[in-house]
């Protein structure tokens, strides 16, 4: 909705403030602003987080694509796809970037179900 | 790994695998690619220019400037300045946006040596709405693909050209869209040293959920920090889109807010933050007037922060001078206030995608403004007290506190964005309802983030957010894991972060589209080094006419395309039209391909004509006592010609000292002679046209046969000119050197020194 300059009418409460207070009022307002958005990003997660999760693991993109797809289907992702493969290449004694090849190409899914159930 | 500690010592091209570059050759692409799958970058973290305080140079103390470059081209005047070519104290940006990014090496090697040190690669659209990453050399439009090839490429290339030039060269790119987190972790692999990052680009202008975008970004930014990348906020965007961009003001002040305390409570240090700030306004608004306000509340708040200074494009036309005065009076702007970063606009953004050598007239536009403007900030200075400003810097931070209580009031950012705060033309509290709105449960990738599980683990280091860790792991690793606790990756035995050998590398997922298939069709030219005109990829063969035609605009623009065709000239497209007057004309500049290729080993070049320096011509002179007669011979009144060769104030001999005696035009050869001899001149000058009464080569064979016959003709040094003189024919009718179009006093001044030095005299 349109609405015009109101300006003048509402800025009574900001007048008394010195320049340094209008500042700290200005940055206080924005870390409220963005704590609650913050703590969102701290409790989730997202595809392309753990997808940035199996990069930083050593696997290549197309597999990274593929893993976190199934983990996705799967309804895993809130456990960390790394995780998943982390818990593959422990249990098959093999690196992280192996676990997650075979895991890309469906093999090895039972390993996970064992850990966390089968698909939802 | 910190920021610079990896920049080998002394040899040239360390780390790269290849011979440094010669700057008489160009760089080999080929060449460059080979072995790709095992370079690794040698530094990684932005790099900020030295200052060098009263810096001295030629006869002028700098007090904005930075340590020089080794290799330069510096501006067009600086050969009346002892060649010098000082560099501001603010990284210099040049954005290469072409879609091939073997043709943007070459580009980022120009740009370099006028002065770029950040390279903004943009990337190709719809990138933003991948989700993942895309591997290889695919072309792009309007940008590359970013890859891990195409970055990996490039950062080599950029270690080539930095050590050819003497600076550290920063490489940066976008971390923003769906792909955010994966983008940050192949940047910190591949040593990309900024980028943007803003979760509000996202949310606004590529409709991305807005959830996704800020529960990506706060990972992205934390691996962003774990090297030290610059990061570039979106705020600028909002000005380049609303319909009245200069009452976004309290707006883009609250989106820095956001990205820069965002950024910080995710772990990035405040001085790595750069805000992406551009003057809103252009002429014919009284724009620095209405910017320079703003520029100063912004930098009042946000003092912890660097300044990006953006150059205006909302208001850009296809007019590149219109585009480059605007530019100049941001530049005004940055110098009074303050810049970290500045960034340039081609002067050819407002009509196509940029070409090379607009990259390098915006990089030439910010170093010369810059340069030209050092210092001044000591005489002229923003006067804080002044009325209007004070007041209206206290204006733009009241609204901007009053729009941020709102939010809160109305439930915070998301609640915000579904109300459509923001981009809204009004300035805030008023608003003209033409904002953009967004839902929350709406966007691209809407509905995929998923709440972190109770044994929610990622055994990686820099990992943002909660990480279910075992016992005696410290969250963050890296290289600052405490003593006496594990970093994350010690449970997968090291992350690429950790140990660059783990990084893997794909080459080409697509046999067609890719840049070696790009190369075979210009291996030819390469390879006999045949020349095609190019703007932005090799041999597109692109050109551009200028054409002045005494017609109203669109019967011009259609006369043009007419001759286009007769030049030869393909595709052809009219890039820009300027009235001059509605009926008496219009000012054409026009596109077309011209399909030829030059041999250079055909061609018939003769030597350059030696130039010699002022200082050492205006010495032989004065020791000498050097005069000349001139005269325009035969029936001829021209005077022009002459005039330009030897007054003072057309860059003449009379310039390094000559004692010039001018006679006259018409002037018979006897009376030409007699005055040389009178005087006791060396020089006798003689102008001539090319008559059909071969009156030109009598009058030329005349002044040598006289001067033989009086015995002076050894003592002097005869020189005719003319537009259609060349010095072979004048050599055969018995002068000592013809000059024709296009000569300077200084090419007849070199030439008179070399001829008596080889006399002996």
């Amino acid at each position: 909705m349109a609405r015009e300059d109101t300006y003048l009418k509402i800025r009574g409460h900001l007048a008394e403030l010195s320049d340094e207070e209008l500042e700290a009022r200005f940055w206080e307002l924005a870390q409220r602003v963005v704590d609650p958005m913050v703590e969102l990003a701290r409790t989730h997660t997202s595809p392309s987080i753990e997808r940035s999760v199996l990069m930083r693991m050593g696997v290549d993109s197309p597999t990274c694509l593929a893993v976190v797809g199934e983990c996705e289907k799967r309804g895993l992702l809130g456990h960390g796809a790394g995780h998943v493969v982390l818990h593959c290449a422990t249990t098959w004694d093999c690196a992280a970037p192996e676990a997650a090849r075979r895991l890309a190409v469906g093999e090895g899914w039972d390993t996970v179900e064992q850990k966390w159930g089968g698909a939802r | 790994m910190k920021p610079d500690d990896t920049r080998p010592e002394g040899g040239a091209a360390a780390g790269v695998g290849l011979p440094p570059l010669d700057p008489d050759e160009k760089l080999d692409v080929e060449a460059l690619l080979r072995d790709l799958e095992h370079y690794r970058p040698r530094r990684k973290g932005w790099h900020w220019r030295e200052p060098v305080p009263d810096q001295r140079l030629h006869k002028f103390t700098y007090k904005e400037t930075s340590k020089g470059l080794e290799r330069s081209i510096p501006l067009p005047a600086a050969h009346y300045f002892g060649d010098i070519d000082p560099q501001p104290d603010c990284v210099v940006t040049t954005e290469i946006a072409s879609g091939r990014f073997e043709d943007d090496i070459r580009r980022m090697r120009m740009a370099a040596w006028h002065g770029a040190d950040h390279m903004m690669v943009i990337r190709t659209a719809g990138q933003s709405h991948m989700d993942g990453l895309l591997e290889g050399t695919p072309e792009g439009v309007g940008g590359i693909a970013v890859t891990r090839k195409q970055v990996r490429a490039t950062r080599k290339a950029l270690d080539l050209i930095e050590d050819e030039v003497g600076r550290p060269i920063n490489f940066h790119s976008y971390v923003s869209g769906v792909a955010g987190p994966e983008m940050a972790v192949m940047f910190a692999e591949e040593g990309v040293n900024g980028a943007h990052q803003d979760p509000q680009y996202n949310v606004l202008y590529r409709n991305i959920n807005m959830y996704r975008s800020f529960v990506d970004a706060a990972v992205a930014k934390h691996v962003m920090a774990s090297v030290r990348m610059a990061q570039i906020d979106g705020a600028h965007n909002a000005n380049a889109t609303a319909v009245e961009a200069w009452n976004v003001m309290p707006e883009l002040l609250v989106q820095h807010a956001i990205n820069c305390r965002y950024s910080v409570s995710v772990g990035m240090p405040a001085e790595d933050i750069c805000l992406s700030t551009v003057p809103p306004d252009a002429a014919p608004a009284p724009c620095m007037r209405m910017d320079l306000p703003y520029a100063v509340a912004l930098r009042d708040l946000f003092g912890d922060y660097k300044m990006r200074a953006q150059e205006n494009t909302r208001y850009m036309e296809a007019d590149g001078r219109d585009a480059t005065v605007s530019h100049v009076m941001n530049l005004m702007i940055s110098r009074l206030t303050s810049a970290d970063i500045q960034s340039t606009i081609t002067p050819d953004e407002g009509r196509n995608v940029p070409w090379h050598y607009n990259n390098v007239a915006a990089v030439n536009t910010a170093k010369q403004s810059l340069i030209g403007m050092d210092g001044l900030r000591e005489m002229v200075k923003i006067d804080r007290e002044a009325p209007e400003l004070k007041a209206k810097v206290r204006e733009i931070k009241e609204r901007t506190v009053l729009f941020l209580e709102a939010m809160l009031e109305d439930g915070g950012y998301f609640a915000a964005v579904e109300e459509a705060y923001f981009v809204d033309s009004g300035i805030y509290p008023e608003t003209h309802d033409d904002g953009i709105a967004r839902k929350s449960d709406g966007g691209v990738a809407a509905g995929t983030i998923v709440p972190r599980a109770a044994d929610y683990l990622a055994p990686v280091c820099h990992h943002f957010g909660e990480n279910h860790l075992p016992e005696g792991y410290d969250a963050e690793g890296g290289e600052g894991t405490p003593a006496g606790l594990k970093k994350p990756c010690d449970l997968i035995g090291g992350c690429t972060l950790c140990d660059a050998g783990k990084v893997p590398f794909i080459d080409e997922l697509d046999a067609e589209d890719n840049v070696n298939a790009r190369l075979a069709q210009t291996k030819e030219l390469r390879e006999r080094q045949l020349i095609k005109p190019e703007v932005e990829w090799a041999a597109d063969g692109w050109v551009v006419v200028t054409l002045f035609l005494p017609a109203a605009p669109r019967v011009a623009e259609f006369a043009a395309l007419e001759f286009g065709k007769a030049m030869n000239l393909q595709d052809c497209e009219v890039i820009n039209r300027q009235v001059m007057h509605p009926a008496e004309g219009t000012l054409i500049e026009m596109k077309g391909r011209l399909d030829v290729v030059v041999d250079p080993a055909r061609l018939v070049i003769p030597p350059e004509p030696v130039v010699m320096k002022d200082d050492e011509i205006r010495a032989f002179v004065a020791e000498r006592g050097l005069k000349c007669v001139a005269a325009t011979v035969g029936e001829d009144e021209h005077s022009v010609g002459m005039r330009e060769i030897i007054d003072i104030k057309h860059g003449g001999l009379e310039k390094w000292g000559f004692s010039c005696e001018y006679l006259g035009t018409s002037v018979p050869v006897e009376k030409v002679l007699d005055a040389a001899i009178e005087h006791a001149a060396q020089i006798v000058l003689i102008s001539t046209i090319i008559t059909h009464g071969d009156m030109h080569r009598n009058n030329m064979e005349k002044l040598a046969d006289l001067a033989v016959e009086k015995g002076v003709r050894d003592k002097l040094i005869l020189i005719s000119g003319g537009t259609q003189v060349t010095d072979e024919l004048a050599r055969s009718w018995g002068m000592d050197a013809g000059f024709g179009r296009g000569t300077k006093g200084i090419n007849v001044a070199s030439f008179v020194v070399e001829t008596l030095r080889e006399r002996g005299r």
